[in-house]
């Protein structure tokens, strides 16, 4: 009879830092120790709490263990398992009490989450139905198929008020009473797994977390539109996810949950995976159905839209993977209970991806309406180094920077746009007083002119000449004139461009220009980086008075620009130094001044 | 623009992807998946046999492959080094380590050195924003990576050669 589970996480965070010979490590000792009858080891999902990986936690008494490496595995097996001692020093420590805190119930990075998308990651074993079906898996699917009425789930999920969760919020329920009112002999489900906001990883952490969540959610889908074909567009980037997926549609398949005569009935639908390659542009649903299709993933303009002419001209149900995975609680609990949860507008939860300065980056579900306050302070645990806190970006390359300003604003989709960003797919990248907002909305226009399609000329065009202006502010060229320049050909671009990509990708210009004015100014006029980043505008000094001599910057200075004896005040010769800021951080001193 | 002499090797490779998703047109992204894993890129060659094969124009084969930028036309590096530039690892240093490795290769990002050891990219997200800023070399990630370390990481794979 097994009683203890070690739960290891397994996915590509913690397995990047050796998670998996965590595992084998536990595995071997268990064996060694004849403990296979009692203690079990199980490979699970992400955590979210990503920044301490790898995680381990021991069920039942939920102890969990930060950064665990291979050879802490002996004291767990021996410590813990065999005599019941908690493994102290692994142990999350608070970093404000600096109490070790004993179990994950404890630690405020979980109080304020509610996990609903994210309800089976880090509990079960993505690649074991079983483990799935106990977790109430398929027992939405089964209740639709022997009691509801397509209309009748519809129904509920329009009820519900569940809004799409890749970005735009268009209202769930809504769409597939569109697609399902379409007369067609083939209609189609697309689940939108092309996670393309660089910082954002909630789609990736539910695929390889709780794959059949998505899998049961695409086939209600399916039943209530009338489809019986699903296709999952997916980053040839995330092998794990990959595999993992493919692993649940062939257990779903074997099981008779997948396929024809679905839990007895007539209903039947199966599941094909289609391979993105690296085009942001495809999360758009038009250009995301033109790759399906093997051709380049442009955008086409709306109407018709998707519901009536997608995949090879026949109607198509589009969703993001956080949309399904809300699916199946809410068909088993109600519309009530998942309407009760949020603001008037928003329902239900939103996953994000905290990362950027902060303490604790990970993978957070909170209910709308929480704070950014409370995701930044309360569960992120503050800016990482005692920093001050600047800006958090929210929605990606689309999205906007909101200042201290927005911090106590509930978090939903209308107050995040009334504020000049947007929810997007919940990337949430916070910075602090280093970063320059000119040298981030270069660094996000970049980004939009590598991804830019090139079909319509403002996104193509226009994005080229933002991001000159921009690197010309940098390098400390640029002239009131230009900035004026910026802020209208923004507009314009905002204006004129097809798609969503180009109608967006100003953004982070304009946002940060409302919010920061002062910057872009110092920047134009005094051709000064107030955060210090703009390497052009710079030049390190070393402050005789702080300096001790400690040899930190001499020995790690790259290029050995750095003079001076032990405990003598240090000097950097300018005509050998890159700029690269290596000294100003290893200096514990602040005796390294970077001045405009 | 210099021809390549394509191995029977890649041209049974590429014949073969065809015929395995039968020669249809909206494979066209799954062939190039499959022929770029085992070739390791998609020289010119390569497409014209694709477009004679799935009876469509070269231009429309090298318009999906210039498109998608995983897909690639240089062959890279023996171990090819990824920078990742999502924005958690951009506010977390990443810029500077994309300046130090560009120094230590005296390479620029998208190229290959003359030995061809090292190829140098810059990759959007891997996903694993706990441990930013990331460097991946082949497959080997590497986590919260300083510019001090990046002269280590090159040595680590240049000792492996000798």
């Amino acid at each position: 009879m097994i009683h203890t589970h070690i739960l290891v996480c397994g996915g590509t965070g913690c397995r990047a830092s050796q998670a998996k010979e965590v595992q084998e490590e536990l595995v071997s000792l268990i064996r060694d120790k004849h403990l296979s009858q009692t203690v079990q080891v199980t490979t699970t999902g992400c955590f979210g709490f990503c920044e301490k990986g790898p995680i381990v936690k021991i069920i039942p008494d939920q102890t969990f263990y930060t950064q665990v490496t291979p050879e802490d595995a002996r004291d767990i097996i021996e410590e813990h398992i065999i005599k019941g001692r908690k493994v102290e020093r692994l142990l999350y420590e608070d970093p404000k009490t600096k109490k070790r805190i004993s179990d994950s119930v404890h630690m405020n990075f979980y109080k304020k989450q509610l996990r609903i998308a994210l309800r089976n990651c880090g509990i079960v074993d993505p690649e074991n139905i079983d483990e799935y079906i106990a977790r109430d898996g398929y027992q939405a699917l089964g209740r639709v198929l022997s009691i509801y009425s397509p209309d009748e789930v519809i129904d509920i999920i329009k009820k519900s008020g569940l809004r799409g969760r890749g970005g735009a919020g268009f209202p769930t329920g809504k769409k597939w009473e569109i697609t399902s009112q379409v007369e067609a002999t083939q209609k189609y489900v697309v689940c939108n797994a092309d996670e393309g906001d660089p910082g954002a990883f909630m789609d990736r952490s539910i695929l390889e977390g709780d794959p059949h969540a998505v899998i049961e959610a695409m086939a209600i889908c399916g039943y209530c539109i009338g489809a019986n074909k699903g296709l999952i567009y997916i980053r040839a980037e995330y092998p794990l996810a990959i595999g993992r997926l493919l692993v649940a549609i062939e257990q779903a398949r074997k099981y008779g949950l997948l396929g024809r005569g679905i839990l007895g009935n007539d209903f039947e639908f199966d599941i094909e995976l289609k391979y993105g390659a690296g085009a942001f542009v495809c999360g758009e649903e038009t250009a995301l159905i033109n790759s399906m299709e093997g051709r380049r993933g442009e955008p086409v303009i709306k109407p018709p839209f998707p519901a009536e002419k997608g995949y090879f001209d026949c109607p198509t149900n589009v969703n993001n993977v956080e949309t399904f995975a809300n699916i199946c609680p809410i068909v088993l609990k109600g519309a009530e209970w998942f309407s009760s949860i949020g603001t008037e507008k928003s329902k239900g939860t939103k996953v994000f991806a905290l990362a950027g300065k902060i303490n604790n980056v990970g993978l957070i579900e909170v209910p709308m309406g929480t704070t950014l306050r409370e995701v930044i302070f309360d569960i992120g645990g503050g800016i990482k180094g005692g920093k001050k806190f600047k800006s958090v970006q929210t929605g990606g390359p689309s999205g906007g920077c909101l200042t201290e300003s927005s911090l106590d604003m509930p978090i939903d989709y209308e107050t995040l746009l009334e504020e000049g960003s947007m929810m997007g797919s919940g990337g949430m990248i916070v910075m602090d007083e280093d970063d320059c907002m000119v040298a981030i909305s270069k660094f996000y226009l970049e980004f939009t002119l590598d991804e830019s399609c090139g079909k319509c000329a403002p996104c193509r065009i226009g994005n080229k000449r933002l991001w000159e202006i921009l690197n010309k502010m940098t390098k400390g060229e640029a002239t009131e004139k230009d900035l004026e320049k910026l802020i209208d050909l923004s507009h314009t671009i905002k204006d004129t461009s097809l798609c969503g990509l180009g109608q967006t990708s100003p953004n982070p210009i304009l946002s940060t220009f409302k919010n920061f004015k002062h910057e872009y100014l110092g920047h134009v006029r005094d051709k000064q980086c107030e955060a210090g980043q703009c390497k052009d505008l710079l030049h390190y000094t070393i402050d005789a008075k702080m300096c001790v001599g400690c040899t930190a910057c001499l020995r790690n200075c790259p290029v050995g620009a750095i003079s001076g004896e032990k405990k003598k005040p240090h000097l950097i010769h300018q005509d050998i130094c890159i700029k690269c800021g290596i000294c100003y951080e290893k200096c514990k001193f602040n005796a390294i001044l970077h001045q405009s | 623009m210099k021809t390549i002499k394509l191995s029977s090797f890649a041209i049974e490779t590429v014949e073969e992807a065809c015929s395995d998703f039968q020669y249809r047109e909206d494979e066209l992204i799954n062939i190039l998946h499959r022929c770029q894993h085992k070739l390791g890129y998609l020289p010119a060659e390569v497409q014209e046999i694709i477009a004679q094969k799935l009876q469509m124009s070269v231009a429309k084969v090298y318009g999906v492959v210039s498109f998608y930028s995983f897909f690639s036309m240089i062959p890279q590096g023996k171990h090819p080094i990824s920078i990742c530039m999502g924005t958690a690892c951009y506010v977390r240093g990443a810029e500077k380590l994309v300046d130090e490795f560009k120094r230590q290769l005296r390479i620029d990002v998208g190229e290959t050195t003359q030995d061809g050891n090292f190829s140098l990219s810059c990759l959007r997200c891997v996903g694993a924003c706990g441990l930013a800023p990331i460097v991946m070399v082949g497959d080997k990630v590497y986590g919260r990576v300083s510019a001090k370390q990046v002269k280590d990481i090159i040595s680590e794979y240049q000792k492996s050669m000798v």
